[in-house]
């Protein structure tokens, strides 16, 4: 299942829309049964670098190769070993759900497709409405029709951008749930802005931001580093004077600023430990009343804001 | 071959769930019916013309030269448009191979609206004595099915220059009338002339196919022009891939 043959292979990658660069020299890989997150803001590179391995752009530079072709001078080869889902899911909305993906299929070479296609039919949850005009879907049931067209060859690689915009909570779990089931022996590469997303599904995330990759690690680790950023939340009638001394004496506590309404204050720890019941006996034991207390849970954008935000503020709404 | 033949049949079923195809095809029919009954009711009975199936073929041209922008129109502009595109570009298949698909999906098209047509000859035959010359009608249709594969490579081409389908449209139809205008200056003498005339869209089937002459210069003339466009329509998308 997960042996270390490399199914995507990025080095150096390269691509320039005029002067600007929207990728700059990126490299990575991902291993077969592997399910790598590709995680950034908007304008990133993400579907720039997506659109590269799919054999739809030339880079500018650099190379990749998909299931070990070289994804411009065996383009085709590189192509056959891909499904793929492109950010806006391409449909043709007069053909029927079977007809489109009989299509595909046979764009493909798919043998057997109507039975293959029957298949798809069952893995997206789609086969009472076959013959449905894929115009008249809802936008969750034509999400998973483009997903259906990336699977139906049955693609060693998965490329799938931001497969779950757009869906509501049940259908973006069905699709997660999906996801997963399908990298158990394909690579799929995904891309996402949501970072629980890619905690969920991947086993390993790269962050991007500006066309480069700003941090990579397995979704455990990125969640320990993140651990460190807890911040809690703290509901008091003590003031900030009274408060700030009182718990700036616990270890671990590094500050206490006031939050957003008044009575309410945010403490930031040093990462590891988890300083909920020694804030609660200090308080107790000063004899100060005890609200609430709580994490405040943003900590995982804020990394992901503060590792994104080192370089270039400025250009954040960049075209993808 | 697969691809192209996938991609066109997808094209050609396409068209007949397409109200604007059937709406081309009802008005041909309807103009060319109108002028037949015309022709038979007053030029024919009065004796003023002779019996000839050409009578019908004649404004089919001039029909079909505005018809053929309607039919090509949405080929890529449409896939451009709808995001489509990247499906097929980053499908195994090769740029020409797509642009060849569309075509042909649009020549099957038009070769299933055209050969209902016959019935009016055939009417005429039945109708007169000793009946009409068939044998002019067969060059005449193979050089009408000429005609069509080049324009409608020509407007393959231009469809896959624009994202908006009425902006093909104009394109293309401007392209036809060019060259249709081009070939009414080959009409005096000297290079010019002689490489205008060449060039003319139309002439090659009005002076000579229409009239039952089958030269190897005008089957070239279409056959080149048919290659040529598809030729630029491949270079097209693959343009817009570094784009």
């Amino acid at each position: 299942m997960a042996d270390a043959y490399p199914m995507i292979e990025v080095q150096n990658l390269t691509k320039f829309y005029g002067a600007h660069p929207a990728v700059s020299n990126l490299n990575f890989d991902a291993k077969q049964g592997e399910i790598l997150g590709f995680l950034g803001p908007n304008g990133a590179g993400k579907t720039t670098t997506m659109r590269i391995l799919t054999g739809y752009m030339p880079p500018s530079s650099g190379s990749a190769t998909v299931a070990g072709f070289d994804v411009v001078d065996q383009s085709l080869d590189a192509r056959r070993h891909i499904g793929y889902l492109p950010e806006t899911v391409p449909l043709y909305t007069d053909m029927s759900v079977r007809d489109y993906l009989t299509f595909m299929g046979s764009l493909r070479k798919v043998e057997d497709l109507d039975l293959r296609v029957d298949e798809v039919l069952e893995d997206i949850h789609l086969e009472d409405r076959e013959d449905s005009l894929i115009g008249s879907l809802s936008k969750g049931m034509r999400q998973r029709v483009g997903l259906g067209q990336a699977l139906v060859h049955q693609p060693d690689v998965l490329i799938l951008d931001e497969p779950t915009i757009g869906l509501d909570p049940g259908q973006i779990i069905e699709v997660r749930k999906l996801i997963q089931e399908l990298g158990k022996e394909r690579t799929v590469l995904l891309s996402t802005h949501i970072l629980s997303e890619a905690q969920q599904v991947c086993d390993r995330v790269l962050i991007i931001n500006n066309g480069m990759i700003v941090a990579e690690d397995s979704p455990g680790n990125l969640q320990a580093q993140m651990a460190g950023a807890e911040k809690l939340l703290v509901s008091t009638p003590a003031s900030l004077e009274e408060l700030k001394p009182l718990l700036e004496s616990i270890s671990g506590v590094t500050g206490v600023a006031a939050g957003a309404e008044p009575n309410r204050f945010e403490v930031s720890t040093s990462p590891g430990r988890d300083l909920r019941p020694d804030i609660a006996r200090k308080i107790v034991e000063a004899g100060v009343d005890l609200l609430e207390l709580g994490s405040a849970g943003v900590s995982l954008e804020e990394i992901f804001l503060q590792l994104t935000r080192e370089q270039h503020p400025e250009d954040h709404r960049e075209q993808d | 071959m697969h691809n192209v033949w996938v991609i066109a049949s997808r094209e050609f079923k396409q068209y007949f769930v397409s109200p604007l195809a059937y709406a081309m095809a009802a008005m041909l029919y309807l103009i060319l019916g109108f002028l037949f009954y015309v022709n038979i009711n007053f030029g024919l009975q009065n004796g003023q013309i002779t019996p000839d199936g050409r009578i019908v073929m004649g404004p089919m041209i001039t029909i079909l030269v505005f018809i053929t922008p309607l039919i090509t129109m949405r080929l890529l502009a449409d896939e451009q448009r709808m995001g489509t595109m990247e499906l097929l570009l980053t499908a195994p298949v090769r740029d020409f191979e797509l642009v060849v698909g569309k075509w042909l999906g649009a020549l099957g098209f038009i070769v299933a609206v055209l050969i209902p047509t016959w019935i009016y000859p055939l009417i005429m035959n039945w109708m007169t004595q000793p009946g009409i010359d068939q044998g002019v009608l067969v060059t005449a249709y193979l050089g009408l099915a000429l005609l069509m594969a080049a324009m409608l490579g020509v407007g393959t081409f231009v469809s896959g220059l624009f994202n908006n389908p009425f902006v093909a449209f104009l394109g293309t139809e401007a392209v036809l009338l060019g060259l249709w205008v081009v070939g009414a200056l080959g009409s005096g003498s000297g290079l010019v002339s002689e490489v205008a005339g060449y060039l003319g869209l139309v002439d090659h089937f009005y002076n000579n196919l229409y009239r039952g002459v089958l030269q190897i210069t005008d089957v070239t003339y279409y056959v080149s022009l048919t290659v040529l466009a598809l030729f630029l329509g491949a270079q097209v998308i693959q343009a817009r891939r570094w784009g």
